[in-house]
């Protein structure tokens, strides 16, 4: 059974401080890195020879307005069936500059998960084959699961938060 | 003479040959095809009958689900996760109340576990027997599905007896169960304990080893493992193919490690083992379903957790705190915890996950469903690539798509 603290130790001292922010979220080593390192730490853990930490159980996108300069995140969960051990990764990425490398090359999973998230938040995913809407109409011109974009009509009165408890 | 070249009798003449021109032929596989089994379509581009490739157009029935979550308090999602895979809905509405409580560190009491370790069991085999019966039909085996159809009628029933619905089912509760099994919802359960056996087995004996059936089915839609796990496959197209992973048994969850089963694997990932997988599950299923029964424990079946938990209309009327609790839950005034959460079950078509963030207010944050259908339907064109457009139709069959799932 592998331990949080042997893998967070162990990403520790191959990435040194481009991985920080280590939490365990009901028992789930959660972790933030930057753009640059996602892909390298993605290969690590996949390639590495006890861990083998290589099914790509998930990515997907938050926003986060009020995190200026980190406007958005990309969630990523990997799990080994080796070890039954899961993994979260974050990257935040600012609104300014929303690219991120794309993990097609090492999950082929990977593709619709990225167009997926492409499709509600715009975050581009470089080198991605086909990065295109995937679940709305390729003529939307706007990112639907952005907090700016309202659930209900703005315009309605009879609808505000207040009256709803939030 | 020496420059004439002498062509064979039946070949005319080089000047005589009509241009050639390799030409594909663009088919659209749906998004209505009787054989998609829901909305969503394939451009298939092909060489005569055969496949050359193909690219698929979803999102037909995309309803913004993840959006609309958002805006919703905490036990209204699970009207939304009905909707997701549609032929097994409490499997959905179960991990969604499973996530919940992890979130909120609920303790369900055991008796509800079983009565939902039975729920989710069942509607496993609904899911299957649909699944298989419908490969049957695409194969040209029509009268398998009209023998086992009965049968999925009769877990509805057990449905409608335990929730007051069939299909978008909205079973259960956050911290157990809305109510406990009646005594005509147990009469239903043993009654199909005993019926469903001699059923699934002629269903067996028709198709399981039916020389036309296997030769429609071996080798069609093969994928290798490595594939499949690259490609993200989970549940019985992952074990297909050869790895017994089962969220069920990996990470138990609502006292799966009480009950005695096994896992069927396959081999080549192919319809064949698909078929057979889905089939072994059924009986796995129903041996689970047999032992919750028997070792149903006594005791309530929802947990004490008077936020998250409607209480009983007797006692709104009765009794101020339920009454302060009725209002609070149902004007969405209770405001969860801040934090972030992953759970997954084993879902009729492989690993379902919940990934849930809280800011701590009435609604998620954020809420994103791992649909499994969605990540795994990728792989088809891969599948499919170099077949007929009829071993086409059987791999898609195989592969379980639907279509609620696929788009959410």
């Amino acid at each position: 059974m592998l331990s949080n603290q042997e893998v967070a130790e162990e990403l520790l001292g191959k990435f040194g401080d481009q991985v920080y922010d280590f939490e365990e979220p009901y028992g789930l080593l959660t972790l933030s890195t930057t753009r640059e390192e996602i892909i390298p730490i993605l290969e690590f853990l996949k390639e590495h020879k006890t861990y083998q930490i290589n099914f790509l159980t998930d990515i997907t996108g938050v926003h986060y307005p009020d995190n200026t300069g980190k406007e958005f995140a990309v969630v990523y969960h990997l799990h080994s069936f080796i070890h039954n051990f899961r993994i979260r990764i974050k990257v935040f990425i600012a609104e300014a500059d929303i690219h991120i490398p794309t993990t097609t090359g090492l999950y082929a999973s990977a593709n619709w998960m990225e167009r997926e998230t492409y499709d509600f938040y715009g975050i581009l995913f470089d080198g991605h084959p086909n990065l295109v809407r995937i679940l709305n109409i390729e003529e939307m011109d706007y990112f639907p699961m952005r907090k700016e974009y309202a659930l209900e009509d703005a315009t309605r009165e009879d609808k505000i938060d207040a009256l709803f408890g939030r | 003479m020496a420059d004439i070249e002498l062509l064979p009798h039946n070949v005319p003449a080089q000047s005589e040959l009509p241009e050639l021109i390799e030409e594909l032929t663009t088919l659209n596989l749906g998004p209505t095809h009787p054989a998609t089994h829901g909305i969503f379509q394939n451009i298939l581009q092909m060489d005569g009958e055969k496949i050359v490739s193909g690219e698929q157009t979803i999102g037909y029935i995309h309803r913004a689900f993840e959006k609309i979550a958002e805006r919703r308090p905490f036990y209204q999602i699970t009207t939304l996760t009905d909707r997701m895979n549609y032929c097994s809905s409490p499997i959905n509405n179960f991990g969604w109340h499973m996530t919940m409580e992890k979130f909120l560190q609920i303790d369900v009491p055991k008796r509800a576990q079983y009565i939902r370790v039975i729920m989710m069991e069942l509607a496993r085999i609904s899911d299957h027997l649909i699944c298989n019966s419908i490969l049957g039909v695409d194969s040209g085996a029509f009268s398998g599905f009209l023998y086992v159809m009965q049968k999925r009628e009769d877990i509805y029933e057990i449905y409608e007896e335990v929730c007051g619905a069939r299909l978008t089912t909205n079973m259960g509760r956050i911290g157990g169960m809305e109510r406990d099994l009646s005594s005509t919802a147990l009469r239903k359960i043993r009654e199909f304990i005993k019926t469903f056996p001699p059923v699934l087995r002629e269903f067996e004996k028709l198709m399981s080893r039916n020389r036309i059936f296997m030769d429609r089915v071996i080798n069609v839609g093969p994928i290798s493992l490595e594939r499949a796990l690259s490609y993200g496959f989970t549940g019985p197209n992952l074990r297909a193919a050869g790895l017994d992973y089962d969220v069920r048994v990996m990470e138990p969850y609502s006292s799966y490690e009480d009950f005695d089963f096994s896992i069927p694997v396959g081999q080549s990932g192919d319809t064949f083992d698909r078929y057979n997988v889905r089939m072994e599950e059924m009986w796995q299923s129903l041996k689970i379903v047999e032992q919750a029964l028997e070792n149903l424990p006594e005791g309530p079946y929802y947990a004490d957790t008077p936020e998250y938990y409607l209480p009983p209309k007797k006692e709104v009327y009765g009794n101020m705190e339920a009454l302060i609790y009725h209002f609070k839950i149902v004007m969405g005034e209770i405001d969860a915890p801040i934090g972030e959460v992953y759970h997954a079950v084993e879902g009729g078509n492989g690993e379902l996950g919940f990934y849930l963030i809280s800011d701590g207010g009435r609604a998620p944050y954020r809420l994103h469903f791992r649909r499994p259908s969605f990540i795994y339907y990728q792989a088809y064109p891969e599948m499919c690539k170099g077949s007929t457009l009829s071993d086409a139709i059987l791999t898609m069959s195989s592969l379980n798509v639907i279509a609620g799932e696929l788009d959410a």
